[in-house]
């Protein structure tokens, strides 16, 4: 499939559980506690979203496929837009924009501590994501953006840290998010490079 | 933003409970009286409240709805998130059911679930609830005072804790099959609190036996505090000597303590503890010192560092 297919699919995708969050928050299918279920499904496609834009650069190495690295940054800021909401979730209905609260909340509570760490560390990540920042900011902002390796092992956390005994999701979360990142660890991509070196031609 | 369409319709115009209990009693009775003509074998002895009076203690506050009681629930045994236990507690079989009372007293024994439902005079308490969580409801319970059923077994000198056993039965409890905590689930209060006439097994809700996912066919109700003290499913009832240690002292002893008193002044290491959600409202409400029972229960731990036995 052509990239400019491609990518419009995949926007349209990554809309899908705003859509289907928005309509069930509307209709009233959210349970008994909506903004617990609001605030867990917009965090949950958050980490979610910053996992799938890790596997983009893997993807190409591993296929030869060109297009995963065209739509990167498209899923990179969509995991931005789940921030957002996610923390606009928090902010305005969990707490209604009660600062004291809040603030309390960032500096006694680990598990949001690391949250919002996460979010204000995407931040940057999402205004020098355009073409005249990379050119701008030249070789810093490959320096820059290696916070996309620093920010999904915080939303990791932040999600352990909030479960009081099941840690099964997270911990999935975790097993993944490993493997993407030791994928790009030097020894193994040496190894892989040299295995398929050694592989006989023809 | 949850936006509730109003209608003409209010509270009062939908059929009231009781009547909308008789009329399904009336089609249950009609059902069992022809299936008992042809098909003897056919009907099942289901459990049934007798007489219920209102009992001490309720709150006039607002009831959350029948249907978030028994849609949102903690049950492990039955799956950690909120929605599982309704879906999944069909497998539990409350009846027969009966629960084993030892440890020091003077007449252990076993009781069957009708012999208890035989002999106490069952209450509504409506009673605010508040999960460790979070969030709160207010449910009126079925019941009758705890302090009755243990002096059924004349407990001894020795005994100054009670402790409490949840059914330990994967093929019943699927959500047992994984070890989330460790099962079966124990809970544990002082004798005191145990006897305090707040305390109270539960047998049902809303004038109904409970449902499954809610800790069918007896659980113990403690509204003063966090909710996952109240122990659902009881098979087991033991007197003791020495404090026992309750499922989630073992998971995380940092976080949850014996005690484990409402307080809006100790928080959870993890999140704070002076605000609550009630469940079907919009904003937080402050949480309210021993969730409101303070003048009941104060004296019980007068003198007690509070922070320190949370």
């Amino acid at each position: 499939m052509p990239v400019y297919l491609i990518k419009p699919l995949l926007f349209t995708l990554c809309l899908l559980p705003t859509a289907l969050l928005g309509w069930q928050f509307y209709a009233d299918e959210l349970g008994a506690n909506p903004i617990e279920a609001l605030t867990r499904g917009t965090g949950e496609w958050t980490l979610r979203l910053l996992l799938i834009t890790l596997l983009m650069t893997p993807l190409k190495r591993i296929t030869g496929w060109y297009w995963p690295i065209r739509v990167r940054r498209m899923l990179g800021l969509f995991a931005f837009y789940y921030a957002c909401v996610h923390l606009m979730t928090y902010l305005w209905l969990d707490q209604f924009f009660d600062w004291d609260e809040i603030w309390l909340d960032i500096l006694d509570r680990p598990f949001i501590t690391v949250g919002m760490l996460g979010f204000v560390l995407l931040v940057p990540l999402a205004l020098t994501s355009n073409r005249y920042a990379v050119r701008r900011l030249a070789r810093n902002w490959k320096r820059l953006h290696r916070l996309a390796y620093v920010i999904p092992p915080l939303g990791v956390l932040h999600f352990w840290w909030l479960v009081k005994a099941d840690i099964r999701e997270p911990a999935i979360y975790a097993v993944l998010l490993g493997a993407l990142l030791a994928v790009r660890s030097p020894e193994i991509r040496r190894r892989a490079a040299g295995k398929t070196a050694q592989q006989p031609a023809g | 933003m949850l936006i509730k369409r109003k209608t003409d319709l209010t509270e009062h115009d939908v059929t009231p409970f009781d009547l909308y209990k008789e009329r399904r009693r009336f089609i249950k009775a009609g059902v069992a009286a022809t299936a008992a003509l042809g098909f003897p074998w056919l009907v099942q002895a289901k459990l049934t409240l007798g007489k219920i009076t209102p009992g001490p203690f309720s709150t006039d506050e607002e009831k959350t709805p029948y249907k978030d009681v028994t849609t949102y629930n903690n049950f492990y045994e039955f799956g950690t998130s909120k929605a599982e236990p309704a879906i999944n507690a069909g497998s539990l079989v409350p009846d027969p059911w009966s629960v084993a009372v030892e440890g020091e007293c003077d007449k252990p024994g076993t009781v069957g679930i009708e012999d208890i439902l035989k002999n106490h005079a069952l209450e509504e308490r409506i009673y605010r609830l508040r999960c460790v969580e979070g969030w709160s409801m207010v449910i009126p319970w079925v019941g009758f005072p705890l302090t009755d059923f243990i002096k059924r077994f004349q407990p001894n000198s020795k005994a100054k804790f009670v402790e409490f056993e949840t059914l330990n039965d994967k093929k019943q409890m699927p959500g047992q099959r994984r070890r989330v905590l460790e099962w079966p689930y124990v809970e544990g209060l002082r004798m005191d609190e145990a006897m305090h006439p707040l305390t109270i097994l539960a047998v049902g809700l809303y004038g109904n036996v409970l449902p499954n996912q809610n800790g069918a066919p007896i659980r113990l109700v403690v509204p003063w505090k966090y909710g996952f003290k109240s122990i659902k499913s009881i098979v087991k009832v033991r007197f003791r000597e020495t404090q026992p240690l309750s499922s989630w002292e073992k998971a995380g002893p940092k976080e949850y303590g014996f005690y484990s008193n409402v307080n809006p002044n100790v928080d959870h290491p993890r999140w704070s503890q002076r605000r609550e959600r009630r469940i079907g409202e919009f904003g937080k409400r402050k949480t309210l010192m021993f969730n409101g029972y303070e003048d009941q229960v104060a004296s019980l731990y007068k003198g007690m560092d509070l922070k320190k036995y949370f």
